[in-house]
């Protein structure tokens, strides 16, 4: 019988599940298909530079227009490809186009996280008049259609790939506030949040230490699912003209430039682009959703 | 004996009202009306009652998360509505609690020792190295390894974590920790073992506790006085062997014969109560008691008992005495 | 006669990780219940006894499944029964009672709808003597003015009315056994004595057996005529109340009862040191003997058998078998 409990047995007693150690588990644990997509689209955006044949804004010097790819009938080797209506070489500007995508993707998404959860941690944390103000802007801004607002704001701001970018964090940012809101208004009624208020601590100690460690969970699987969502967005205004200004190669405006072309059989003007769009978009998508089992305890042991 | 803290007539009384525009008052809902109790440096006071008594409320009203409707807390013999921003600091820093659920009332997402050290980086100047000091004598005065500093608040079982919390609530120099419900929620033998840690502590540090539970025996085992409450007033006081074995209040006797006994074979006199709490936003009329009373009388129904002292250091609210 | 339920080594694994870890939260269990008598199944978080009750209405989880033993019903092997047969038997012969009343009724539908359920299903009652049966069972628990009770809906209700709803629910069809899983954990202490006497009364009325399944003693003190200690995983002492309660032979049930605090003592409580076992890592042997005071040497190298002390008692632990040889059984 003894009172001071030498939970030096405590060996961490009851440990959580105890998961596989050492690297080729570790491995199988991760999600293949999508980072087996992802990866190369990131190295090849990393190192567009040393990678791509030529220089995505020079017509190939000796290249015809619209020559299809080194496949098809009339096509050669020095552009796989094929090349497009200025003889630019379509697999370079695929390249540096992942680049375009990729950036605007995942600063776009840091832009709107940033600013969403902020927004949400305030508004659900003060309560009150502010809670109010900023729900009601909220509702309002998401009444906004969002690609209509985005063009909008982007004829009004000129074209230039880092206005893109604010342009998408402003039009995307309610998503993550209004669930950041909900989380941290339950997180705010639990104790170890009470515990600090009781012991005297500021509000801003409170919401940096308490709070926002906790919603980045939900922030983190939120980005991962909607950077697809931005990609698009910034694909679709390039699309229409008003995102990354040519001759900066984007994959929207790849599709732009090359829809015209299709009703006479030169596909691989927008095939190539457009299945870019779909695979990064897919795995981006499929990351995000096994971020999300993975960061649920719940569902993780299933 | 000075009083560590000191209440006296605490009440508060929530509004029930309908949405604003045009916002009118429903009803009031007393949830604590007219408390008195005192707790000595170094002593136990527990505080029973049922859902619905105030416990809970008093448990805020002390710990600042809500303002007194009326009535005065008195902590060091000063009343803290009138202290200055180093007095509540100070209060802040002496009164601590320790919540009934384990597993929220640790922040998941910061280490222990961080979570430990928090009131010191509050209200101390302590430097790093000196808070890790202290983190690791509070570990060891609760009984855990000073290394499991690093570790996380997942990684361990419901029993120790509320150890984890009460080194929490020891880190400062604290005089006075109120435990809500705090072992209400562990197992048996982890229960046994948390209790005698808080009473080794009692007496290594000289800390104070409020103890508030449901369980009469687990109450009555770590206090040395107990104050029963119902429907927000305090219908009985008196020191905890004198209580169980002289429960003067109809209501403390039919909480005795309704706890759960320790044998088969002990006797079970029961004092049935009918019915069940009323809702705190009808209280009956005069003493809150007289619907489920048994020994209700006429006068019951229309006059509020006032509080006598039956015993020295007892006191009970009933027309009976 | 033959007991109403027979479980006979009783196991009950989950399996997690994709096979990886299997975590035998029921372990070689064995127990009877005849008609009408009350079991107590006793034990802290994570020894196994919800595992155990759920196995016997055949609600486990996905992760868990029976890998062997038997459990005999009336007669049937329910580890052999599939699932449509299964939910013949489940609500009409036995019943279970769960700790949160607020979990157990469906918000949206009212108190009669609930209630008549087991007995629309089960025992084929409709239109007005279903209505009648309704309002006999809500008599039967004690409900006032069970005719205006049955339109209303769960929300209405307080806790302990609600509790007994359930209670109503668990008797509507006709069940020869009911198993009560903590039922009264969050009830007012007042409440909870009311809600108990209620049990025992409605026992005696209808004859049906009950299961407590609780970690607190004084339940089993006062409900059971016998009892039952669970600890990771294995029934380490059962026998009548009155033996374990006056001469318990296991450590780990002389622990429990020395936990206890009993009203106006202020003997200091008998604190177990230690933390329950990891149940995916037992301890070699006994799975107790870490935190055991009177552990013996064997006890870390062989798991203890079970030792018969008398004709309705039994432990699984060394010292008592040890104690037992030396003649050193004391009748209940």
């Amino acid at each position: 019988m003894v009172d001071t409990t030498p939970d030096g047995t405590l060996a961490l007693a009851a440990p959580a599940a105890r998961r596989p150690r050492g690297w080729l588990p570790t491995l199988r644990q991760l999600p293949l298909i999508p980072l087996a997509i992802l990866v190369p689209f990131v190295l090849v955006a990393l190192f567009a530079g040393w990678i791509a044949p030529y220089d995505p804004t020079e017509p190939i010097p000796g290249a015809s227009i619209f020559e299809p790819p080194c496949w098809m009938p009339g096509g050669s080797m020095h552009a796989i490809l094929g090349t497009d209506f200025q003889s630019r070489d379509v697999l370079s500007r695929l390249i540096y186009g992942a680049r375009v995508s990729l950036i605007v993707g995942v600063t776009g998404t840091l832009a709107a996280g940033s600013i969403g959860t902020a927004m949400g941690v305030i508004a659900g944390y003060l309560g009150g008049w502010t809670d109010q103000v900023i729900m009601r802007l909220t509702d309002a801004w998401l009444a906004l259609p969002a690609l209509v607002f985005a063009i909008f704001l982007a004829t009004v701001a000129g074209p230039s790939m880092w206005n893109i970018v604010i342009i998408l964090g402003l039009v995307y940012w309610t998503r993550y506030c209004r669930v950041i809101r909900g989380e941290v208004l339950s997180l705010r009624e639990r104790e170890f949040v009470k515990l600090a208020e009781i012991a005297g601590a500021s509000r801003l100690r409170v919401i940096l230490r308490h709070v926002v460690p906790n919603v980045l969970n939900s922030t983190m699987v939120l980005a991962s699912l909607t950077i697809g969502v931005v990609i698009i967005a910034e694909a679709s205004l390039s699309f229409l003209g008003v995102g990354v200004p040519p001759p900066e190669p984007a994959w929207g405006s790849m599709l732009s430039e090359g829809r015209s072309m299709l009703m006479v059989g030169d596909w691989w003007l927008t095939i190539f682009p457009g299945l870019c769009i779909m695979l990064v978009v897919l795995a981006t998508q499929l990351l995000g959703d096994w971020l999300r089992i993975r960061l649920d305890p719940q569902l993780r042991n299933l | 004996m000075s009083s560590l803290l000191e209440v006296a007539g605490l009440a508060k009384h929530f509004a029930v009202n309908t949405a604003p525009f045009p916002r009118r008052r429903i009803g009031l809902v007393k949830a604590v009306d007219g408390v008195d109790f005192t707790v000595a440096a170094g002593e136990t006071l527990g505080l029973i009652g049922e859902s619905g008594c105030g416990k809970t409320t008093t448990s805020k009203l002390i710990l600042l998360q809500e303002t007194p409707t009326a009535g005065t807390i008195r902590y060091d013999g000063a009343d803290i509505r009138t202290l200055d921003r180093a007095g509540l600091m100070r209060y802040r820093r002496e009164v601590q609690v320790v919540f009934q659920d384990p597993f929220s009332s640790l922040s998941p997402r910061m280490r222990v020792g961080e979570i430990i050290a928090e009131p010191l980086q509050i209200h101390t100047r302590k430097s790093r190295a000196e808070q890790r000091e202290r983190v690791a004598e509070v570990l060891e005065l609760v009984g855990l390894p000073a290394d499991v500093a690093r570790l996380f608040p997942h990684e361990f079982s419901g029993g120790q974590r509320q150890r984890i919390a009460i080194a929490r609530a020891l880190v400062t120099d604290t005089r006075l920790i109120v435990l809500d419900e705090a072992v209400s929620a562990l197992d048996v033998s982890i229960r046994a073992q948390i209790m005698n840690q808080l009473e080794e502590l009692q007496e290594r540090l000289g800390v104070s506790y409020l103890f508030i539970g449901h369980d009469l025996a687990t109450v009555a085992h770590i206090s040395d006085r107990i104050a029963v409450m119902y429907l927000g007033k305090l219908v009985e006081l008196a020191e905890s062997l004198e209580l169980c074995s002289r429960p003067a209040h109809p209501y403390t006797q039919a909480l005795f014969t309704a706890a759960l006994p320790a044998h088969p074979d002990q006797p079970q006199e029961r004092v049935k109560l009918t019915g069940e709490v009323p809702s705190a936003l009808n209280v009956p009329s005069g003493c809150r008691f007289h619907p489920r009373c048994p020994h209700a009388t006429a006068r019951c129904a229309e006059e509020a008992p006032a509080t006598k002292e039956i015993a020295p250091g007892h006191s009970v609210a009933c027309h009976l005495y | 006669m033959p007991p109403l339920l027979q479980v006979s080594g009783l196991q009950t694994h989950y399996v997690s990780f994709g096979g990886e870890r299997v975590v035998k939260a029921v372990d070689d269990v064995s127990f009877s219940l005849d008609e009408g008598e009350t079991l107590g199944i006793v034990g802290e978080s994570g020894c196994g006894k919800t595992t155990t009750c759920l196995s016997i209405v055949g609600l486990l989880p996905a992760a868990a499944r029976i890998a062997g033993g038997s459990i005999e019903f009336e007669g049937r092997d329910l580890t052999r029964l599939g699932p449509r047969e299964m939910r013949h038997v489940r609500g009409a012969r036995i019943a279970m009672i769960l700790q949160d009343p607020m979990a157990s009724l469906n918000p949206l539908f009212s108190i009669y709808t609930q209630v008549s359920e087991p007995a629309y299903y089960h025992q084929r009652i409709r239109g007005r003597p279903l209505r009648e049966r309704v309002g006999e069972l809500l008599r039967a628990v004690r409900i006032p003015s069970p005719a205006q009770r049955m339109r209303e809906y769960p929300h209405q209700m307080s806790g302990g009315m609600r509790q007994r709803i359930v209670g109503a629910i668990a008797l509507s069809g006709g069940p020869r056994l009911i198993i009560a899983d903590e039922p009264t954990t969050n009830l007012d202490v007042t409440i909870q004595a009311q809600y108990l006497d209620l049990l025992k009364e409605l026992q005696q009325e209808t004859g049906v057996a009950v299961i407590f399944v609780t970690h607190n003693l004084g339940i089993v003190a006062r409900m059971c005529e016998r009892l039952a200690v669970m600890y990771a995983g294995k029934i380490v002492e059962a026998g009548t109340v009155r033996e374990l309660f006056n001469h318990p032979k296991h450590p780990y049930t002389k622990a429990l009862l020395g936990a206890m605090p009993k009203l106006g003592s202020k003997e200091k409580l008998f604190a177990i040191p230690g933390q329950p076992p990891d149940l995916a890592h037992l301890p070699s042997g006994c799975a107790f003997h870490p935190r055991c005071p009177e552990a013996l040497p064997r006890c870390a190298g062989e798991a203890p058998g079970e030792t018969r002390l008398s004709a309705t008692w039994r432990a699984r632990c060394w010292l008592a078998a040890q104690e037992a040889k030396e003649g050193d059984v004391v009748p209940a």
